[in-house]
């Protein structure tokens, strides 16, 4: 079975993030960078399917800048087979150009010599939270997708999947190929031994440019965007609150309480 | 020529979901600033009596698809209808509560019509005739003003942010010819809750357990949030212990939720958790370690051990009534 990953290169979430100069793009010069956590799920997944199977090949499709490579390095440590790396160059100084339409059109591009079966995603991207790719691609590629999976189960023909959703599980299948996106619950990602990230360092990427799979750059960036980042702001600052002070846990949830319903007025 | 501003209501077991309140409250604000008029569409199977109620909220027509496949979970065939009536009403936006169905019935919709989408958007208002958002990024740590491109700009509204406000439409209720299309995924069996649990992202009041838990029982936060009405959320390391479910979780890996009152119980305040409840009114950290980040946000801070305190503030609570 051909399985392709999709995979985002994303900040680290434990990390503040910095608001560049423009004003429109994060500051990225001291951004630690990670695999969207959702992706890593993906990537397991793929994996996991592959190893029960045998005679598979999980291939890895991410779009992005130059420092991607260390995202895709992890990613072959974890144990994928091939990589594809669209270089977007794509200044850091406009990341928040980077649009999902944009994204999807360069993945259906890059896929379009790609044997496939099965394609993963991951259910978010948790740096611009617009659940919009994966459901970009299937549509530009005319597949079923199926989201929030939190256990699927494959065969040659079809796949069958558990999703959540609101307020439950469905249970749903679709002939592939298909796409499904990840939830959290689907698997614990493995981390990739030492012997395992000293092997992935000798890897090839197959790194290619818009160009070399048909596309014009001027119809990307900001070009290309649906959704425009006019400015960005930090949320408001809240001030450093007020301490409770009591001699007991009882008598400082009294003072909690009264603070709630008399100076706050949310109980 | 498109025109007007469409809502996509979403019914649950009978009711309207809140957040489709606020959409629509939000929706007919934006329609009233365009001078035009505002479409309300609900789908399922038997829905143009409920339908009716939304005239309260200002719509004009209301819109209903009826049909057995059109309840529930049905992403492919509530698209595939959705369009049709996108296409055959043009309006300048269409609006979505940001919930699970909405976030993913809206991207497919953008993906079809090619049409830009804003999610979760903490605020919405027109310029030039066309929507301009208010929109979190990196799970809260920031706010972005976003353009939407597109003949018909997608928004979803993030939950408990708009205020509902009550309106008068005529409430005009047209049924449409409903036809499902492709349908190329099967859903075999949908198992669907019918409790009274508050879903996270719509709960005013919502207490949260940390590491500090220190196991699964999480008795003395739902009773907390039982007294208030609330729901039980949880911090990402409790999640990972395997404490409580992945639809509890609050933060950047989690939901992103604005409740009146958040009360952290034993949560540290890693930065990914901050930036998933930091838009809620008020905050309430309690912790036992004086020096927690989250005391940092909160605007109450109590410290000492959750296991007394919150029973306590229980009891508190539990006198007002």
């Amino acid at each position: 079975m051909n399985i392709v990953v999709l995979m985002k290169q994303v900040p680290d979430t434990e990390a503040p993030v910095e608001i560049a100069e423009s004003n429109v793009a994060i500051d990225t010069e001291d951004t630690k960078w990670a695999i969207n956590p959702y992706d890593e799920f993906s990537l397991e997944e793929a994996l996991l399917i592959k190893e029960a199977k045998g005679d598979s090949k999980v291939t890895l499709v991410t779009v992005g800048p130059d420092h991607v490579a260390e995202a895709i390095r992890v990613a072959y440590a974890m144990g994928v087979d091939e990589a594809i790396h669209i270089n977007d160059e794509i200044d850091d100084e406009v990341y928040g150009a980077v649009d999902p339409h944009t994204t999807a059109a360069i993945i259906a591009a890059a896929l379009k010599d790609v044997p496939f079966d099965l394609i993963i995603a991951g259910q978010r991207a948790v740096d611009d939270d617009s659940y919009l790719v994966p459901a970009l691609v299937a549509n530009k590629l005319n597949l079923p997708i199926i989201s929030l999976v939190t256990k699927q189960e494959t065969t040659d023909t079809e796949i069958n999947c558990v999703q959540s959703i609101d307020g439950g599980t469905a249970v749903v299948k679709a002939a592939l190929p298909a796409l499904i996106t990840t939830q959290k619950g689907i698997n614990e990602p493995r981390y990739p031994n030492f012997r395992a990230i000293m092997k992935a360092k000798k890897k090839k990427v197959d790194e290619r440019e818009l160009e070399d799979i048909g596309l014009d750059p001027e119809n990307f960036g900001i070009n290309g965007a649906k959704v425009k980042i006019r400015s960005m702001e930090f949320p408001p600052e809240r001030g450093q609150g007020k301490i409770i002070e009591g001699s007991s846990p009882a008598e400082k949830a009294k003072i909690l309480v009264n603070l709630l319903k008399e100076e706050a007025s949310v109980i | 020529m498109a025109q007007g501003v469409m809502v996509v209501a979403e019914l649950f077991n009978g009711s309207f979901k809140k957040v489709s309140l606020e959409a629509l409250s939000k929706g007919k604000a934006l329609a009233d600033s365009l001078g035009e008029s505002l479409v309300a569409v609900v789908m399922g199977a038997a829905v143009s009596e409920p339908a009716k109620e939304l005239a309260k909220y200002g719509a004009d027509l209301i819109v209903v698809a009826q049909d057995a496949d059109l309840e529930g979970y049905r992403p492919c065939q509530q698209h595939n209808v959705l369009v049709d009536i996108i296409n055959d009403k043009a309006p300048r936006m269409v609006l979505f509560g940001a919930t699970r169905q909405g976030k993913e019935l809206s991207a497919n919709v953008s993906a079809t019509l090619d049409v830009g989408l804003a999610q979760e958007c903490l605020d919405l208002f027109i310029e030039d005739q066309k929507l301009v958002a208010k929109r979190t990024l990196f799970g809260g740590k920031i706010i972005a003003t976003v353009d939407i491109e597109g003949d018909t700009q997608l928004a979803t509204i993030r939950p408990n942010v708009f205020e509902i406000t009550e309106a008068t439409g005529a409430g005009v209720v047209e049924e449409c010819a409903v036809n499902l299309g492709t349908v190329n995924v099967t859903l075999i069996e949908e198992k669907v809750e019918v409790s009274s649990k508050i879903e996270l992202t719509e709960a005013d009041y919502i207490v949260s357990g940390g590491r500090a838990m220190d196991g699964p029982d999480f008795s003395i936060l739902e009773n907390l949030a039982a007294t208030l009405g609330g729901a039980v959320g949880a911090s990402r390391n409790a999640v990972d212990a395997g404490w409580r479910p992945q639809t509890d979780q609050v933060g950047q890996t989690g939901k992103v939720v604005s409740p009146k009152l958040y009360i952290a119980c034993g949560i540290s305040g890693a930065m990914q958790h901050i930036a998933g409840m930091s838009t809620s009114d008020v905050i309430v950290a309690i912790n036992n370690d004086p020096d927690a980040l989250i005391f940092k946000t909160s605007d109450y801070s109590i410290v000492d051990d959750l296991f007394d305190v919150v029973p306590a503030i229980t009891e508190e609570i539990k006198k007002l009534a």
